[in-house]
């Protein structure tokens, strides 16, 4: 049985995010990396795999560039990759069907994905995926492993920490776990640019996306705060609670 | 319009963000109706003012979590032309998976809603405002502390059904009870520590402001994978929580550019730092130049005598 884990490639982390005129400027995007959450969803079905299943297979949904966030996974391991190439802005529920036809055609009974992307940071995709396919959704896990034939995962519920157990098919949302995605190594560089990613169009997927119910009017900085009051020294900390009280009334 | 709010709930309580819900959409002009996910708050619910009707979804699934069980139980009372939650971890999971169950789209984490239906969210952490028009019928999920409350002198009419489906996640042991320390993402004021604080123990300094304060405890990436003490659950920042308090109080911070992502967006900002060069000070409204050894005392008495008034 395969594992699928679902990727999106987005803004580094530590790289600059602007605005020119009223969308984000992505030619000012100085690196692209695979999402952070995605990567701890990476990190968990190599060690399934390493745990006996068959294949893992990574995918994702989006434009030309993202496909290189597909030979990335491939470097640390990943055995197959599937881009579903879309150019367009797509709301919700049209990322969760092209997904889920993708994941369908795998055949792929464990689906693995970051809670929340770290540019749009939603959240919508897993478990709305889950709900198409039917499969079983555990949300906020750090850690996934195989116990006798059923899957355990420690996530973060409403009732706090908690170890439960599931069976496939089910999908998994990824918080941070203990577990970093590993490094590749030169060989894994090497194998993943040989390897090919299997480019679906929506239509190749028997998708009708029709038109996003979503339109984005505009992209704006957060406006300035006016400059801060600073102040040297701990006697000033009297003068700063009545500010607080005062000036600020939140205490 | 038809306005579907789903409660939150804390324990067996409502959960204060439920008001703000109902305020939201009172704004808009909708006929509202709250579901109540095992009639957790229900009498509570029926108070918020500008509600019309509160039904208590029951059933034997919404004894522990599952998302996706509790999303099908939920969805054939959920047809609304607009479904709204708390943009939590649970809000956004049933309102992702009913959005999907229902065909239609889902925004997450608004600020703002307006007629239209026009959305406003910070995106990329807050660094960036998206602001977008849905068609309904469409799912939003609101953060806590976007809108006021709606007052609770309301009397809404009550009634249950019986709704369940089956549950498929078991929970094998509870590893660490919710509720015994407020939440970082909850919390109306946060008091969050740094790698500055020198070492985890130095932190029941923070808890001793935070008591006082009614606070939670947050705390920086450096501290949290620098020290085990210090849980993952409390980080506020870009691999963190992303949080909104009235009041953020940075101490021994220097504020990072995935920090700042974080909690930029809070009311207003306190840093304390030695360094008088530390970036937090240039998102802060009120920034202390001190150590944390000098200024956390200062603090706690001078609170301790303001709030004794």
């Amino acid at each position: 049985m395969g594992v699928a884990v679902l990727i999106k490639q987005v803004p580094d982390t530590t790289s600059k995010v602007s605005v020119a005129g009223d969308r984000v400027d992505e030619s000012s995007v100085s690196k692209w990396s695979i999402s952070p959450y995605d990567e701890y969803a990476l990190e968990c079905a190599m060690r399934l795999k390493e745990s006996g299943y068959s294949e893992v297979v990574a995918i994702t949904c989006g434009p030309q560039r993202s496909s290189k966030a597909l030979t990335e996974a491939a470097a640390v391991g990943a055995d197959s990759l599937i881009h579903v190439h879309v150019e367009d802005s797509l709301d919700s529920i049209q990322v969760q069907t092209l997904l889920s036809a993708a994941i369908k055609r795998t055949g792929s009974e464990i689906v693995l994905c970051g809670k929340q992307a770290a540019d749009t940071n939603s959240g919508s995709t897993g478990p709305g995926i889950a709900s198409i396919l039917d499969y079983s959704c555990v949300g906020v896990v750090s850690e996934v492993s195989v116990d006798d034939g059923v899957l355990v995962a420690t996530r973060q519920g409403p009732s706090g920490l908690e170890e439960i157990e599931v069976s496939a098919p089910c999908l998994f949302t990824f918080d941070k776990g203990e577990s970093e995605l590993r490094r590749p190594n030169v060989r894994g560089i090497m194998m993943a640019k040989k390897k090919t990613v299997e480019a679906l169009t929506p239509g190749d997927l028997g998708v009708d996306l029709g038109e996003s119910a979503v339109i984005v009017n505009s992209h704006s900085s957060p406006p300035d705060k006016p400059p801060g009051q600073k102040f040297e020294g701990v006697s000033s900390i009297a003068t700063v609670v009545q500010k607080l009280r005062d000036e600020a009334n939140v205490i | 319009m038809e306005v579907i709010v789903i409660s939150e709930s804390n324990g067996d309580l409502l959960h204060p963000v439920t008001a703000q819900l109902v305020g939201a959409s009172s704004s808009l002009g909708g006929n509202i109706t709250i579901l109540c996910p095992g009639g957790k708050g229900l009498s509570e619910a029926a108070e918020i003012s500008g509600v019309s009707k509160v039904i208590s979804v029951e059933g034997d699934c919404f004894q522990s979590y599952d998302s996706n069980a509790w999303s099908k139980a939920l969805a054939p009372h959920a047809e609304g032309d607009l479904v709204l939650t708390s943009s939590s971890s649970t809000g956004r999971e049933l309102a992702s998976s009913i959005a999907a169950i229902r065909g239609i789209p889902v925004l997450q984490d608004a600020t703002n809603i307006s007629e239209g239906i026009v959305v406003s969210r910070p995106i990329y952490s807050g660094k960036v405002i998206e602001t977008s028009s849905v068609k309904i019928p469409c799912v939003i999920t609101l953060r806590a502390n976007s809108y006021e409350a709606s007052e609770s002198s309301g009397k809404a009419e009550i009634s249950t059904v019986n709704q369940t489906a089956d549950v498929t996640i078991s929970i094998r042991k509870a590893l660490e009870r919710a509720g015994e320390k407020i939440d970082v993402s909850e919390a109306d004021i946060i008091i969050s520590g740094g790698r500055g604080m020198g070492e985890p123990s130095n932190f029941s300094n923070l808890e001793e402001v935070a008591d006082l304060l009614g606070a939670a405890v947050g705390a920086s990436r450096a501290a949290v994978d620098t020290w085990d003490e210090i849980p993952h659950s409390m980080q506020v920042g870009q691999t963190g929580k992303t949080v909104t308090p009235s009041l953020y109080i940075a101490v021994g911070i220097s504020g990072a550019i995935q920090h700042l992502a974080g909690m930029r967006t809070s009311k207003y900002i306190v840093a304390i730092n030695k360094d008088p060069e530390a970036p937090i000070f240039g998102v802060a409204d009120y920034g202390v130049v001190a150590t944390w050894e000098e200024a956390l005392p200062a603090l706690k008495n001078e609170l301790s005598a303001l709030l004794s008034n």
